[in-house]
């Protein structure tokens, strides 16, 4: 298919929100963006009841056919709690369907495509800021394939160490680590709802915290 | 601090005329932060680039020796250092070279009537083509074929063409010892099979390793921004993109044709610090091309995977393959690709 726009004329304003503030902390992008006027479309972590012996994990990424089998892959998991996966392409998510609380929420960026990344980056903007206290996890797929990359991986690793969330690295598509993968998730997923006796979020992800060199602590 | 943090301050604070820095956001905090992160420890993982723009660099490379270098299509392969390469043995190389190359085609081949292996590879250095004095010498090797019967004083045709270059070199010089010469970038244009034997005799000879470089969709957007940022007086050519669309049975190519002047006249409006090229300003730049094609077409370009680039001053393709048009940024070509090279090596 060849389509030729002769001529392209300069945009007047650069694209809104794309370039300007990109990683700046959570706080300051959420006064960028308008926020929704409805509560229920910003996630909070902690405005429902939990429910007996229920996990509930967001799975949030444009790739539709990863997120699938990393579900599936989930769900045929040994799991003592009873678990529900949700799949989104992006937040806000839909007000109208009734859902249990949210224990963990996963953000999959495919290192192919800069289109997930910057749907990644918009939807961060509708979780509220007490989720990132380590009920937060990014994912990186395809970083194998170097020469298929369109994002540069520190690129994440730089939105990861600015929302204090762990970032995990995965292939999605081999399937012995998609299962892997599956079985940290499930893991993280039980000690973010709370069934595992003695481990926190909060004290889980301060366990996964990369080592960072002093001057970064500044930030 | 290890003794190699410490001589890696001098040469990044002396190298002023390059303006090269390492950061990965825009910030100025970032761009401080990271580097003193660079100083203080060993990075392991490659941090984003800032690159001069081209036209600070040097254009004292004569048009009519460089002429035969455009307009080619080379392909691209990374070269680990040489051992024990001296420049005054070119002969005695070309010698032991053809006979090799004769030898080869020779090897398990019927004898055939006709057929003519008469050839001759010439080694020559190419001056000029280095970024600054440590860079080793470029050099070219030619297989050229002899022309029958001996009696004219043609050259003959040229089969195969490759070289050797190393342009701002200096993250590999540092660290390699006196025995070795680096040229980390090898073009090479011709028929395969020759570049293969080409290939074996320089690694069984100089116990080198050559791999392909292919060219990511990352560094190709960076690629375009900076030769879109290049200054022309005359336009031979209409900015291309091609982009490959991952779908089933078959994978879609999309092209994206603009005309230059509007592609420039976009980069203007972006670029905001003189004398370098920053990460945002690539982004940005690829985002409003990205906007544009949605706002006509619907289609996310940036969930596609850039595979081609097209401009008046060089066109790249994400196999590694390159073809430079403009000799005014030659230099500036090279010295980017130089850098993919080294950073596949290390």
């Amino acid at each position: 298919m060849k389509l030729r726009p002769e001529r392209v004329t300069c945009p007047s304003a650069p694209p809104k929100g794309k370039a300007s503030g990109r990683f700046e902390n959570p706080a300051r992008s959420a006064r960028v963006t308008v926020r929704p006027a409805a509560r229920m479309s910003v996630l909070r972590p902690l405005d429902k009841l939990p429910e007996l012996n229920t996990a509930t994990i967001l799975l949030v990424s444009t790739e539709d056919a990863l997120l699938q089998q990393l579900a599936d892959s989930m769900l045929r998991e040994d799991c003592a709690s009873q678990l529900n996966v949700h799949l989104a392409r992006s937040l806000p998510l839909p007000s109208s369907v009734t859902r249990p609380r949210i224990d963990l929420i996963v953000f999959v960026v495919n290192l192919h495509s800069k289109y997930s990344l910057q749907n990644v980056e918009e939807s961060l903007c509708h979780v509220d800021a007490s989720f990132f206290l380590g009920k937060v996890c990014f994912l990186a797929t395809g970083a194998g394939q170097e020469s298929h990359c369109s994002i540069h991986h520190n690129t994440v690793v730089t939105l990861a160490r600015t929302y204090r969330s762990p970032l995990l690295f995965c292939d999605l598509k081999v399937e012995n680590f998609r299962v892997t993968m599956a079985q940290r998730l499930v893991r993280m997923l039980q000690v973010c709802a709370g069934h595992t006796p003695g481990v926190s979020a909060l004290s889980l992800v301060s366990l996964l915290q990369s080592p960072e060199s002093p001057s970064l602590e500044d930030l | 601090m290890d003794p190699y943090d410490a001589s890696d301050l001098t040469p990044r604070q002396s190298a002023s005329s390059r303006l090269k820095d390492y950061f990965i956001g825009a910030t100025p905090l970032q761009k401080r932060l990271e580097s003193v992160r660079k100083q203080a420890t060993f990075v392991s993982t490659p941090p984003r680039k800032k690159i001069p723009q081209c036209s600070q660099l040097q254009e004292d490379v004569d048009p009519q020796k460089v002429a035969f270098l455009l307009h080619k299509q080379w392909t691209l392969y990374s070269l680990t250092p040489l051992y024990k390469f001296s420049y005054t043995n070119l002969k005695e190389y070309s010698r032991l070279l053809s006979a090799f190359i004769t030898a080869e085609k020779q090897k398990g081949l019927a004898v055939e009537v006709g057929e003519d292996f008469n050839i001759k590879v010439i080694f020559s250095t190419l001056l000029g083509m280095k970024g600054t004095q440590k860079d080793s010498e470029a050099f070219l090797v030619q297989i050229l074929s002899k022309s029958q019967p001996p009696s004219e004083n043609t050259e003959g045709k040229v089969l195969w063409t490759g070289w050797f270059c190393c342009i701002f070199g200096d993250s590999l010089l540092e660290t390699v010892s006196e025995d070795f010469t680096c040229l980390p970038l090898f073009l090479a244009n011709g028929a395969e099979s020759n570049t293969a034997i080409i290939g074996t005799w320089f690694q069984r000879t100089f116990d080198c390793y050559f791999s392909p470089l292919s060219i990511n969709a990352f560094n190709l957007s960076w690629m375009a921004a900076m030769w879109t940022a290049c200054k022309m007086d005359h336009y031979m050519a209409t900015t291309e993109f091609l982009w490959s669309v991952p779908c089933s049975p078959q994978s879609l190519d999309i092209s994206y044709a603009i005309h230059p002047e509007d592609a420039k006249a976009l980069w203007d409006s972006v670029h905001k610090t003189p004398g370098e090229v920053t990460q945002e300003e690539v982004d940005l730049f690829m985002d409003c091309l990205y906007s544009h094609f949605h706002r006509h077409f619907k289609i996310h370009l940036s969930a596609t995977r850039l595979v081609r680039v097209s401009t008046s001053v060089a066109s790249a393709h994400t196999d590694g393959k390159i073809k430079i048009l403009c000799h005014k940024y030659l230099i500036g070509v090279l010295a980017y690709l130089t850098e993919l090279a080294i950073f596949q090596i290390e």
